[in-house]
């Protein structure tokens, strides 16, 4: 690149580094006869399953840095799985359903291993393991009166949340305790006050969301606060076009996504903005509102005529719009249970379970195909996943590679049921893996059954 | 009790340390069949047993602060070790300088935890005023290595709003942008500071020249993001005002004039032109000098920038396309102007 030959600021000799690298990697794939690049686009299922299940067994001795996250390590793991459409056996399940129920504290909540204090962040993780698990003996294991109880002790007069007793408080806190309350049907107004108002008061003037009011505007912490804002009926508050400018900037010419405006692409980052974009994708009645724009969808279906092919299971949801205009209303009552409505709470639990129902009319507002070849191409490594070419592998990144991959390659469905065009699937279509649900990042099946559970429990 | 550096740390192991002899450790309870199992080393699993002992049963004494140091430094990790170590600080009544001086030695080989950065937050609120200036300096120690560090910057943020410091905040964060004019952590403290200082009138007071501030930097490198957030947010909530600055539109066209597919400087022209801004006939010519494709000369000025940008940002093609299908409906109510 010319660019090298100039000196740059840190920032920009940082970026030309692994933009270099990056384009090293891409140079190469396009160079090699296209039926190599198809079996170098593979997912290596085999690899990683292989790694995902010796660390879930076992782990070396650097790990100990990671001795208070262990129901993290559970999630990455049982997550990655399930995202690869397999599931561990039945003796590991019941032990790991009997390794983080001494992870609950008697009190409430989970704690990152056995004797320690309950967290918020490693509740959320220890919850969304057990429904990947599924299965009654798992979902029951589940405190849930007590759960609540420590939720309600965590909440601070900020609106926000503590992570723990005497812990920080910032909006990964809300998220984990919204997240997980609202899966378990035990969201409340009560748990809900001035959450929102906390989160709103995070949204920074680029447009993303921060960890704490007046910090900078974070990946992490945008996903974490918008799914938190719909899933307590308050995501219209949130200055919503400043916030998809912001995310769909973040994506770079690495392919991938970066965490914060001007740093480096990131793995991880695929799931937390790509999670972004795809929550946007299903809010775009309320974006649209907010920008002013009320007759989107027919504006989008008369011009939309010029689509290209890949583009065809688009046109086909709008066709059946244009059809049937009941799908139109539909459309609507879930905007209109998008508004806050604090008066019936029992329909705040259902907000996560509506919110991936009906027609989604907008495309994805990121490059999908460009992130999957990131992905592939500059994260996997034989078994596991990493930040970037020169990183390591880890269980975090394989987990949120993993996820970012799933919401790439159904961001083009127009509804949940409707599986990937092969288009849409970068190289074989043996590549495809679990859908999620973008609020919780838990595999949408096992989501069905813990939802299922805990509206009869 | 002295708080040694783990270098320095006895070889002894606890269990054969005469002062712990009265106390029986507790080992996980991990059960039969643990999963995610970590290869402790002996030290590890030792300091934890007797930590657990101290902890379950609530020892707020000298050799449980020793022991929590201890824990500590072999995992800086455990909010449960740093929690149960603020009850005991409290319950002794330790100096609390002293505390600084451990979490400053931790935090600079653990930048990115959260746990040390929250137990420096709550020594710094207990000594108060006292440790405005050691708090701001032990920040701009950490920046000099990596001037991105979010949890730096929080604490940053949170001394100057609760101990004060606010007087040379706005020069600081000149020095760094002039050192990385694309540090955006820079911008955003800046942003921070003209806000919310209250020795700057606040941005009402500090707009104008803040405005000429992101212009300079914009002018010198067009293609940093940055600024052009920066100066977009001057604006946050008062988008008429952005639409009146002359000097927005006029930035946007000096760089249109020199580079003329950059994308921040449309991406502006597009928030100008949807709130209503009259464009110029030069800003006009600048974009049609962008349309390659003469199927378009039929459309709105706004219509035109949005498939300007579908085609010089490729990867945010659909993003673009969205938004020039709300332009359509804005030109149907008669808020766009023809082209």
């Amino acid at each position: 690149m010319a660019t090298e030959m100039e000196r740059g600021t840190k920032t920009q000799e940082d970026q030309w580094m692994v933009q270099s690298q990056v384009f090293q990697i891409y140079d190469l794939f396009r160079r090699i006869p296209p039926n190599s690049q198809f079996a170098i686009l593979e997912l290596q299922r085999d690899k990683h399953i292989e790694y995902l299940t010796k660390g879930l067994k076992q782990l070396s001795r650097s790990f100990t840095v990671l001795d208070a996250n262990r129901p993290w390590l559970c999630y990455w793991i049982l997550h990655s799985i399930a995202l690869l459409r397999d599931s561990v056996d039945d003796k590991l399940e019941n032990d790991c359903i009997d390794f983080l129920s001494r992870c609950q504290d008697s009190k409430g909540g989970y704690g990152g291993g056995p004797d320690q204090m309950p967290h918020l962040a490693t509740t959320y993780a220890a919850v969304n393991s057990l429904i990947t698990l599924g299965g009654h003996r798992s979902l029951s294991s589940i405190n849930r009166r007590k759960l609540y109880e420590f939720f309600m002790r965590m909440k601070d007069r900020s609106g926000g949340f503590r992570m723990h007793e005497g812990g920080e408080v910032d909006v990964r806190a809300c998220y984990t305790a919204i997240s997980t309350a609202s899966v378990l049907n035990i969201l409340d107004d009560e748990l809900i006050q001035n959450v929102g108002d906390y989160i709103l008061s995070c949204q920074t003037y680029e447009g993303g969301i921060a960890g704490e009011p007046g910090s900078e505007a974070h990946g992490g912490y945008t996903f974490c606060g918008l799914a938190a804002m719909i899933l307590i009926n308050e995501v219209n508050r949130l200055d919503l076009p400043a916030l998809t400018n912001w995310v769909v900037f973040r994506q770079g010419v690495e392919c991938g996504f970066q965490g914060r405006t001007n740093k480096l692409v990131d793995g991880c980052y695929s799931f937390w903005q790509g999670g972004v974009a795809a929550l946007i994708q299903r809010l775009h009645l309320t974006v649209n509102e907010q920008m002013g724009q009320s007759n989107i969808l027919e504006c989008e279906c008369s011009t939309d005529s010029d689509y290209d092919s890949t583009n065809s299971v688009i046109s086909e949801g709008e066709q059946c719009y244009e059809g049937t205009p009941s799908h139109v209303n539909e459309t609507c009552q879930l905007q209109e249970e998008g508004q806050p409505n604090t008066s019936h709470p029992a329909d705040g639990n259902n907000v996560g379970y509506n919110f991936i129902k009906g027609h989604v009319y907008m495309r994805p507002l990121f490059d999908n195909i460009a992130l999957q070849h990131y992905i592939l191409l500059c994260s996997q490594e034989e078994g596991g996943f990493r930040d970037k070419p020169g990183k390591t592998r880890d269980y975090y990144h394989t987990c949120y590679c993993l996820s970012g991959l799933s919401v790439c390659q159904y961001s083009c469905t127009k509804d949940v049921e409707s599986p990937p065009l092969p288009g849409d699937v970068l190289g074989p279509y043996s590549n495809l893996v679990e859908r999620v649900h973008p609020l919780y990042n838990v595999v949408l099946d096992r989501y069905y059954e813990a939802h299922e559970f805990f509206t009869r429990s | 009790m002295d708080r040694e550096a783990p270098d320095q740390r006895p070889p002894i192991p606890i269990s054969k340390r005469t002062e712990w002899a009265d106390v029986t450790p507790i080992p996980q309870d991990d059960g039969p069949n643990p999963v995610v199992a970590i290869a402790y080393t002996d030290e590890f699993r030792e300091t934890m047993d007797y930590f657990r002992a101290v902890y379950l049963a609530d020892e707020r004494s000298p050799r449980a602060l020793q022991l929590t140091t201890e824990a500590i430094h072999l995992n800086a990790g455990n909010y449960t070790v740093w929690q149960f170590r603020r009850l005991i600080l409290d319950t002794l009544c330790v100096d609390l300088h002293e505390e600084l001086d451990f979490v400053g030695l931790l935090a600079r080989d653990n930048t990115k935890n959260y746990q040390i950065w929250h137990h420096r937050r709550w020594v710094a609120e207990k000594l108060g005023t006292n440790a405005t200036s050691n708090e701001l300096q032990f920040t701009e120690e950490i920046f000099s290595e990596d001037a991105k560090n979010y949890h730096a910057w929080s604490h940053r943020q949170w001394v100057l709003q609760a101990l004060g410091g606010w007087e040379d905040e706005l020069a600081y964060c000149d020095k760094l942008l002039q050192e990385d004019i694309f540090n955006n952590s820079a911008w955003n403290q800046r942003y921070f500071v003209v806000t919310k200082s209250p020795v700057l009138g606040g941005l009402e007071a500090m707009r104008d020249s803040e405005v000429a501030y992101a212009v300079k930097a914009i002018l010198a490198k067009p293609e940093n993001e940055s600024p052009w957030r920066y100066l977009r947010g001057l604006y946050k909530d008062e988008v008429q005002s952005l639409v009146k600055d002359p000097r927005v539109a006029s930035v946007c066209l000096d760089v249109l004039m020199n580079k003329r597919d950059c994308v921040h400087a449309l991406n502006m022209v597009l928030d100008l032109l949807i709130n209503g801004y009259q464009p110029s006939k030069t800003l006009e010519n600048s974009i049609d000098a962008l349309c390659l494709d003469s199927g378009l000369s039929n459309s709105g000025l706004t219509e035109r920038v949005c498939s300007v940008l579908q085609v010089v940002d490729p990867i945010r093609a659909n993003y673009w396309k969205w938004r020039k299908s709300g332009v359509t409906v804005e030109g149907s109510n008669g808020k766009e102007l023809a082209g």
